[in-house]
């Protein structure tokens, strides 16, 4: 499939959740040396566990800033435990398409940022 | 130009425009590796049999194309490496074993591969010096305090910059001080004199030259070569070993430790007869004029920023208005054009420019015009298709 399909462009030039929460649980940065895409990821975390908000801010290629997009919508209602455990593969299911070894790192930016969530920022 | 030399490129399916991270292969240099293991393969300067001997024949007269081929002074000048890499290092330590105290200076310039900067700062952190960076687009009147070194390259592999090496050299060898030349992205375009030049140390890779991945060469003086120690140790590079103490072997094989990439040396010899049968001049002018094309057609594009010099070697860096550089290599390659987008292994030079990436297409003497129309044609895709009107 055409990695530039339709939700996929549409996801890069009006993502969701755009913007960090102002009172996040967690938040953390992660970026690409290779190609400089940068994404902070920001959750709110219920008493019960459970992620009820989501908010990302960065600059990224249109695979990244759609797997942002994505996901930021995806995880939402999940537990933090099944946030921090999601795998490549949720990913690539929600992007719908195949990536080579390259560009695969642009479309796991955004879920690096979640599952390494809770670590220090140093880490 | 001699595109039917090149298997690779025969149904015209891609316009390949990445030959600044490596060039393409012609047959001649295919056949001539295929050839040696096919027949003649055996390890070199140990049996004493027939494959070995031819073997070893034909490794060393690689030495002999290569030295002619740069005109190096003495065949022993030339040592074969992994690469530039691998080239830039070993210099790195000898040399920086040799000359560095510290408090002492290593002056680099700005535009540098990460190649001609990491390997110095890890000699730089082993020895206590210091390095210092100059602006190669400026006038270099004075080396700083105390500099002991001087590395630059010969053309910048991001933006195709031609420094100013032969000033460079001069200035440094009145204080003395040695000179090492990254040649990376130039010894693939231009008729090469290190006698001419005058550098101390020269490295290059031969997968930029239509030779083979996983080896190029050092060029050393032979003056320099026979001071530094070896850097790596192990079998060919000695002379007598005991339990406790080793005595070297002459130059060159004093830095080829282990069994080299002898198919390589092979494919990198027969890569070198093939361009000089060619012309280097030939290969620059060819180069030169569908580089012109590229930049002239690049500039008939309102949404196209170009960075670097005015004046560039078979590169240009470039990006697309709105979009990322990854997404127009990969719109890119759906129009079957292949370019590199990323940092180019010189991040700061990137922050030089305030971007965090770049495309760059960089042509070789086998690209015509048709290849820049693709990549026109592609370019046009990826802004209507990708621009976001914001960024």
């Amino acid at each position: 499939m055409d990695p530039y399909h339709a939700q996929i462009l549409e996801h890069y030039r009006d993502p969701l959740n755009f913007g960090l929460l102002e009172q996040p649980t967690y938040q953390r940065e992660e970026w690409n040396p290779t190609c400089g895409d940068k994404f902070t990821f920001s959750i709110h975390v219920t008493t019960h566990g459970i992620v009820d908000q989501v908010g990302f801010s960065g600059e990224g290629c249109a695979i990244s800033t759609a797997a942002a997009s994505l996901l930021s919508e995806a995880i939402k209602g999940k537990t933090l435990a099944a946030a921090l455990e999601l795998q490549p593969a949720f990913v690539l299911d929600l992007l719908g398409i195949d990536l080579g070894p390259t560009r695969l790192k642009c479309a796991l930016l955004p879920l690096q940022a979640i599952t390494r969530i809770t670590l220090p920022a140093s880490s | 130009m001699r595109r039917n030399d090149f298997p690779i490129l025969q149904d015209g399916a891609v316009a390949y425009l990445d030959n600044a991270a490596t060039s393409q292969k012609p047959a001649a240099v295919l056949e001539a590796m295929e050839q040696f293991y096919r027949t003649t393969n055996a390890n070199v300067h140990r049996g004493l049999y027939h494959w070995s001997e031819t073997a070893t024949a034909h490794y060393e007269q690689a030495r002999d194309t290569v030295q002619q081929f740069i005109n190096a002074q003495h065949r022993e000048e030339i040592i074969f490496t992994s690469g530039t890499t691998a080239a830039i290092n070993t210099i790195a330590y000898a040399l920086g074993k040799l000359v560095l105290q510290p408090g002492d200076v290593i002056l680099l310039s700005q535009v540098e591969h990460h190649s001609n900067l990491v390997p110095w700062q890890l000699v730089a952190e082993q020895y206590r010096a210091k390095l210092e960076f100059f602006d190669p687009t400026q006038p270099l009147n004075q080396l700083p305090p105390k500099t002991k070194l001087v590395s630059l390259a010969h053309i910048a592999n991001s933006s195709g910059l031609i420094l100013p090496i032969q000033s460079v050299i001069a200035l440094a060898h009145q204080a003395g001080v040695p000179v090492v030349v990254d040649a990376a992205q130039s010894v693939p375009h231009m008729p090469i004199d290190v006698q001419q030049l005058d550098c101390d140390f020269l490295a290059f890779s031969a997968h930029k030259l239509c030779g083979p991945t996983g080896v190029g060469v050092l060029y050393g003086k032979r003056v320099w070569l026979e001071k530094m120690s070896p850097v790596f140790g192990g079998g060919d590079m000695i002379r007598t070993v005991t339990l406790q103490h080793s005595t070297y072997a002459d130059l060159p094989h004093k830095f080829e430790a282990g069994t080299p990439n002898i198919a390589g040396v092979i494919g990198l010899g027969a890569a070198v007869q093939y361009l000089t049968s060619i012309g280097m001049t030939k290969i620059q002018e060819a180069t030169s004029a569908v580089h012109s094309y590229l930049v002239a057609q690049l500039k008939t594009l309102d949404f196209i920023t170009l960075y670097g010099p005015e004046e560039r070697s078979s590169i240009v860096s470039f990006n697309v208005r709105g979009v990322h550089a990854h997404d127009v290599a990969a719109v890119l390659d759906q129009h079957g054009v292949a370019v590199r987008a990323g940092h180019h292994c010189a991040m700061p030079v990137m922050e030089q420019w305030g971007v965090p990436a770049t495309v760059r297409a960089s042509v070789y003497f086998y690209n015509d015009e048709s290849d820049i129309d693709k990549l026109i044609v592609g370019l046009k895709h990826a802004y209507g298709s990708l621009s976001r009107p914001n960024s």
